[in-house]
């Protein structure tokens, strides 16, 4: 591979596999983050008081020695909130601090600023706290029972699934929790606000979303939106979980900044950013299908059931697209997708990694392996049977015709490639004969729609500066997390203009530079950003081509940007000099550009419509073996193949599905929320709540591209990698479950629910031997 | 009784000249040193409790061969104080002098190891101190050298392809220079006591046992802190006040490792990284277990003597140490005493120690060859967890009768102490050595404990694996190894 500085030096950046643009300064430390901005003089730092209980009613928040500890500077309550106390971004449902209710175990009470951060951790621990508790909702059976959703549940329904299931040749019935996962980005939740004249404020944020940040730091304030500008260089990892839960925090710290008048930062402990902040949806999903003798399906009666938590939050598109990726790549002829949102009294779940499509997939993915075991079939032949056609059997729940299917292709070449049918044998013929280990084989695919669901989302826009000396300013409303978004933008805006990338500089996402941006988010940021990059580029474009064409008196109507230089092929001058013309002449060398996604439409009421503007697929076999003693294992070999349709960067691509693939196998394996009766989150720290680390990741792992181009004309034919790849680590899952049904009888399907953990294993393989 | 000399700062090295460095706060660590004091921010704070590794740090000290040993450390929970004599580097220190990268640096760039890069500088150390150790590039190696180190991002592979491009490459001349330079500075900081006394409390750093057994009969109150693994966050995370602390791991002497033809004394101030090595060239089946014991940056910090003073139920080398027979020495001023190792844990939260009493050393006899030894530690993710299970199971079966004539099953995580399971081994002593037997001991182990249901494991899983452990160790010790367990 050559090396970034000569390939960053050569024009014809796009499809390379670039390092990211910060590689050099990630690895020397010179990488700036929020917190390793230069404090402003005077800055301040500050600690929220986390409710050691919930729900109940404050009854007494005494703040007296707070205030009297040393270094504390001022303490604010919800009283001190000039402007809306709310940070709920869709529904207004979630106080910045509660003034008498409190909803959950952690629920920051009061924020305390003092001259350091030591001072203000300390301090907060002294409140003089009395909460009336109340009897508390804390887990999606007590829930359900109680009837408490946050609204009536949401259905998605195609033909008479009663009647289908009564005439059902086979019936499979089962059932399957799937835990939650903490997003655990190594940088935690980190403001700094800064005030500046009159009620303008400037906020150093680690969040995915600026301008939901800005715009609730408005309103908390009572000042106009414009008065309050955010700026994101970069996160140390977001994975969901800065795209609402870093506001509260932003707010926070400019509640304190407005008020004191000076610099306040807010950066939260691990402790308290996990005891506070919201985490992926834990689901109990259910499942009724009916298929024929030969496995196909014929009707699924699905019900989905998540923990919410205490407020809204995003929880309703997060479900929408749990119900939305239900059917995986399968085709369900008559279909009932029922979901339930469950109000409980905890920490408000929020986006994460697929945002609830993994939740979805689970359930079918289970149900394709119960009606393995009760035919008698291998999983592979059911899952293959079901897919998607191309042509036909290509409609899914929501009424939306699936025109870019590779599922059946990309699987056959999969399991070739991976020789998955001689290993299953093998691995069938180990555990006739082992006693003590187990071993166990799954391929499973992925099929994940691309655009968000709430249409008006699907919008993006850009701001392209080029200075005198042909260097180019680039900016644009998507944010940089780790996932190479400025990279592949920026080798789009070099290709635009013929330049070597380093001509191109990539600047930090500001609310005052490009305004009323979405999330970055739905592993759309790529799509959507790089589109309005390239338009404004091409606004610039059109004019330096005016430029050149009176310059040179130059007819022709093709002008080509390459190799820093603008030609018509017989005219030829440089990239500079036209930016200098194009100046004298009083041309102006700023642009902005915007891109609306086409086609797609959503009523999230009826359930139907076109949500999506295509699918990004992939699949993985994994093989597992387990310690039938202990219910200890270890991931043996993955092989994947994923579909990125023309890869932009494949070293990023590549980053992004191993990495995806792996935080998916946490996910479902180690990483275990536990909660304790009263709410309380008892895995907060990385002590307790243990990632995937280097020992987990396969040996023998073997990533490829699927050859595929986007065919809804994608920047470059390519296809958006940030999520799509998590759910690969199903079939990890799927295979511990077929390890352990190698210690039951014939035509038998363990109740594995997730995460798999060792005891789990251990209780499935129980359950195995009780048959 | 003489009062030895006393420094009142500590020196230490950093960017090539000798700090000294005063007044402050004896929980101050070296993270919030560098980056609120120096505005060295390269170093990152992910966790604050030594269990992410992307604060690592390197200390570099001179040994006896006259070279610099380096090991890889957590910040988060160092305190300031134990820089007293050592060579400190962080990220910033690596790229030569015109900025080009370290080739540890360079590597972890080819290989697109960093994503959102914050997680990565200490990466770039962790693997910085492997190179400079000059470890292998065997998988299991470099994962040994990673588990200290958190990633959410890339899935790892790209780190540790970077790792192996570095293993067994030379340091770059700028890096030679600097070793170079270091040198005379670290000969030139002199061993002894430093005693800081402030505002915010009191930092004693006695150079030796002595030393620490005086000021302790002085101040039986005070603080004994050792690799901070478990102190470092009373002060990070529960913001305890710690006015007056000392610090055993200065006092050298205290880190001995001496192996006779009876023993191996380990000194209570060794590193696990220091004991290990002794332990393992008799007791070979603990490998796994010591591996999996925290990441390198806690295996350089914590100390054997620590795990034990503490008196944690979950401590991983309490129960090998029992089973294999050990004994502890304690030292208070000049009197010693010595008892069975299990007879310290009296109960939760509670060890038979004095006021002014420390641990001394831990007396380890040398292997019976004759003994059966399985160490098996049981936990969520296979690495840097602490455990649900330890078991270590030492079972002696006479050769010609196979009949069990002694057995020693120490266990940790079932029960307020690292403790033996006195039922299970009288249901195992003197029958013969079968899976009836094993069995049989197996039931008797639900009367020696009633574990604990918590977020790491139920009370059926501990006391389930607690008994398929041992027969996991009967197994392993069978002829027909064709069904073996794929983690024994």
């Amino acid at each position: 591979m050559p090396d970034d500085a000569t390939l960053a030096a050569k024009t014809g950046a796009v499809r390379r596999p670039l390092a990211h643009d910060s590689a050099a300064g990630h690895v020397s430390g010179l990488a700036r983050y929020v917190d390793d901005i230069p404090e402003p003089p005077g800055t301040l730092h500050a600690c929220a008081g986390l409710s050691s209980a919930g729900p109940g009613t404050l009854r007494a928040l005494d703040v007296s020695p707070v205030k009297a500890a040393p270094g504390v500077v001022a303490v604010l309550t919800a009283e001190d909130v000039p402007g809306e106390n709310n940070v709920g971004p869709v529904v207004h449902d979630e106080p910045i601090l509660p003034e008498k209710t409190v909803s959950f175990a952690g629920q920051p009470l009061f924020l305390v600023v003092a001259e350091n951060r030591m001072a203000a951790r300390t301090a907060a621990r002294l409140a003089h706290v009395e909460i009336e508790p109340a009897d508390g909702v804390y887990t999606v059976d007590a829930a359900l029972e109680a009837g408490r959703e946050l609204h009536p549940p949401t259905k998605m329904v195609r033909g008479d699934v009663e009647r289908a299931l009564a005439n059902a040749a086979n019936r499979i019935d089962g059932e399957i929790r799937i835990g939650g996962q903490d997003h655990f980005y190594l940088e935690g939740q980190v403001s700094l606000a800064v005030p500046q004249e009159g009620d303008d404020l400037i906020l150093y944020c680690s969040t995915q979303h600026p301008s939901e940040v800005q715009m609730l730091v408005a309103h908390a304030l009572d000042v106009p939106v414009v008065a309050i500008t955010v700026e994101v260089r970069r996160m140390g990892g977001g994975f969901g979980g800065k795209e609402t839960q870093a506001a509260p925090f932003a707010v926070m710290a400019a509640l304190a900044a407005a008020k004191l008048r000076r610099p306040v930062k807010l950066r939260l402990d691990r402790d308290d950013d996990m005891i506070a902040t919201g985490k992926r949806h834990d689901f109990l999903g259910r499942y009724s299908i009916g298929v024929d003798d030969e496995g196909g399906i014929e009707v699924a009666d699905i019900t989905l059931a998540s923990r919410c938590g205490f407020s809204h939050d995003l929880s309703r598109p997060i479900n929408d697209r749990a119900m939305a990726h239900s059917d995986n790549a399968y085709f369900l002829p008559a279909v009932r997708i029922t979901s339930h949102r469950c109000k409980t009294d905890t920490v408000s779940n929020t986006a994460f990694r697929g945002f609830g499509g993994p939740q979805g997939m689970m359930v079918i993915e289970r149900a394709m392996d119960a009606i393995a075991a009760k035919l008698g079939e291998d999983p592979l032949t059911i899952r293959r049977r079901n897919l998607y056609g191309i042509g036909e059997r290509d409609v899914t729940p929501y009424d939306m015709r699936v025109e870019d299917n590779v599922a059946p292709a990309l699987v056959d070449q999969l399991a070739a490639e991976s020789d998955y049918a001689d290993r299953r044998a093998e691995i069938v013929a180990f555990n006739r004969s082992s006693q003590l280990a187990k071993r166990g084989i799954a391929l499973t695919p992925v099929k994940f729609g691309i655009s968000f669901t709430n249409t008006f989302l699907n919008q993006a826009g850009a701001l392209i500066h080029i200075y005198r000396d042909g260097s180019i300013h680039l900016n644009h409303g998507g944010t940089e997390m780790g996932q190479g978004l400025f990279i592949k933008i920026a080798q789009i805006v070099a290709d635009e203009f013929g330049l070597p990338l380093d001509r191109v500089r990539i600047t930090a996402t500001r609310t005052d530079k490009v305004p009323n941006t979405s999330a970055t988010a739905a592993s759309a940021g790529t799509d959507l950003n790089g589109r309005a990059a390239q338009e404004a580029a091409r606004t610039l474009k059109a004019r330096l081509s005016d430029m050149f064409r009176r310059h040179t008196g130059s007819k022709s109507n093709i002008i080509r940007f390459a190799d820093s230089e603008i030609t018509d092929g017989h005219f030829t001058l440089p990239f500079f000099q036209v930016v200098s013309l194009a100046y004298f002449d009083r041309v102006s060398l700023s642009a902005t550009g915007y891109y609306r996604t086409p086609k797609i439409k959503w009523d999230a009421e009826a359930g139907k419509g076109r949500p999506f503007l295509y699918f990004g697929y992939g699949a993985s076999v994994s093989e597992v073996e387990i310690d039938t003693l202990t219910g200890e294992y270890e991931v043996r070999a993955v092989d994947i193949l994923h579909d990125v349709g023309r890869s932009l960067n494949p070293a990023v691509d590549l980053g992004q599905i191993e990495g995806g693939f792996i935080q998916g196998m946490g996910w479902l394996t180690c990483e275990e929320l536990v909660f304790d009766d009263r709410g309380n989150l008892k895995t907060h720290a990385p002590s307790t709540y243990k990632i995937p680390c280097a020992g987990d990741r396969p040996e023998r792992f073997s990533i490829r591209l699927f050859d595929n181009e986007n065919k809804e004309g994608n920047l470059y034919q390519s296809k958006a990698v940030g999520e799509p790849p998590f759910m690969l680590a199903i079939s990890v899952h799927s295979a511990l479950c077929h390890a352990v049904s190698g210690a039951g009888p014939d035509r038998w399907w363990p109740n594995l629910d997730a995460p798999a953990t060792p005891e789990r294993v251990l209780r499935a393989l129980a359950e195995a031997k009780a048959q | 009784m003489t009062r030895p000399m006393t420094r009142s700062a500590i020196r230490f090295v950093h960017r090539g000249a000798v700090t000294t460095l005063d007044g402050f706060a004896p929980t101050r660590t070296v993270l919030e040193y560098l980056r609120e004091d120096l505005h060295l921010t390269g170093t990152k704070e992910g966790c604050a409790e030594g269990d992410c590794g992307a604060c690592t740090v390197i200390l570099g000290r001179l040994a006896e061969d006259g070279a610099i040993r380096f090991e890889a450390l957590n910040a988060c929970i160092l305190f300031v104080g134990s820089l007293d004599g050592a060579w400190l580097i962080t990220v910033e220190d690596l790229a030569g002098p015109d900025g080009t990268l370290h080739p540890v640096q360079q590597a972890m760039v080819d290989h697109h190891g960093s994503q959102c890069g914050f997680c990565t500088p200490g990466f770039v150390m962790t693997l910085a101190a492997y190179q400079l150790a000059g470890a292998g590039a065997e998988i299991g190696t470099i994962n040994s050298w990673l588990a200290g180190n958190l990633c959410r991002c890339t899935g790892y592979g790209p780190i540790q392809r970077a790792a192996h491009e570095v293993a067994g490459t030379d340091q770059p001349s700028w890096f030679a220079a600097e070793i170079d330079r270091a040198l005379p500075l670290l000969g030139g900081l002199v061993h002894e006591t430093v005693d800081i006394a402030g505002s915010d409390g009191r930092f004693f750093a006695p150079k030796d046992a002595g030393a620490l057994a005086d000021h302790l009969h002085d101040h039986p109150n005070a603080t004994l802190v050792a690799g901070a693994t478990d102190v470092g966050l009373w002060a990070t995370k529960q913001l305890r006040d710690l006015p007056h602390l000392v610090n055993v791991k200065s006092a050298r002497d205290l880190a001995a490792v001496t192996v006779t033809d009876g023993m191996i004394e380990i000194g209570s101030a060794a590193t696990y990284s220091e004991a290990v090595p002794a332990i393992l060239a008799d007791y070979p089946e603990a490998e796994t277990m010591f591996d999996r014991l925290g990441g390198v940056q806690v295996r350089n910090a914590g100390t054997i003597g620590g795990n034990i003073a503490n008196g944690s139920p979950i401590g991983d080398s309490p129960p090998f140490l029992i089973a294999a027979g050990a004994r502890l020495r304690l030292r208070q001023g000049e009197a010693r005493r010595e008892m069975a190792l299990e007879d310290f844990f009296i109960e939760y939260g509670k060890q038979d120690l004095r006021p002014g009493e420390f641990v001394e050393a831990v007396l380890l006899p040398r292997r019976d060859p004759h003994a059966l030894l399985g160490v098996y530690k049981i936990s969520k993710r296979r690495d840097q967890d602490i455990s649900s299970v330890l078991a270590a199971l030492a079972v002696t079966v006479d050769a010609s009768g196979g009949l069990c004539t002694d057995a020693r099953l120490a266990y940790g995580g079932v029960a307020g102490t690292p403790a033996l399971a006195r039922q299970a081994m009288t249901a195992l002593i003197d029958r013969p050595w079968t899976l009836a037997s094993v069995r049989q001991a197996k039931t008797a182990l639900a009367q020696d404990f009633a574990p604990l249901t918590d977020h790491r494991a139920s009370a059926w899983y501990r006391l389930e694996v607690a008994g398929n452990l041992l027969e996991r160790l009967y197994w392993q010790h069978q002829d027909d190894h064709g069904a073996m367990a794929a983690h024994a």
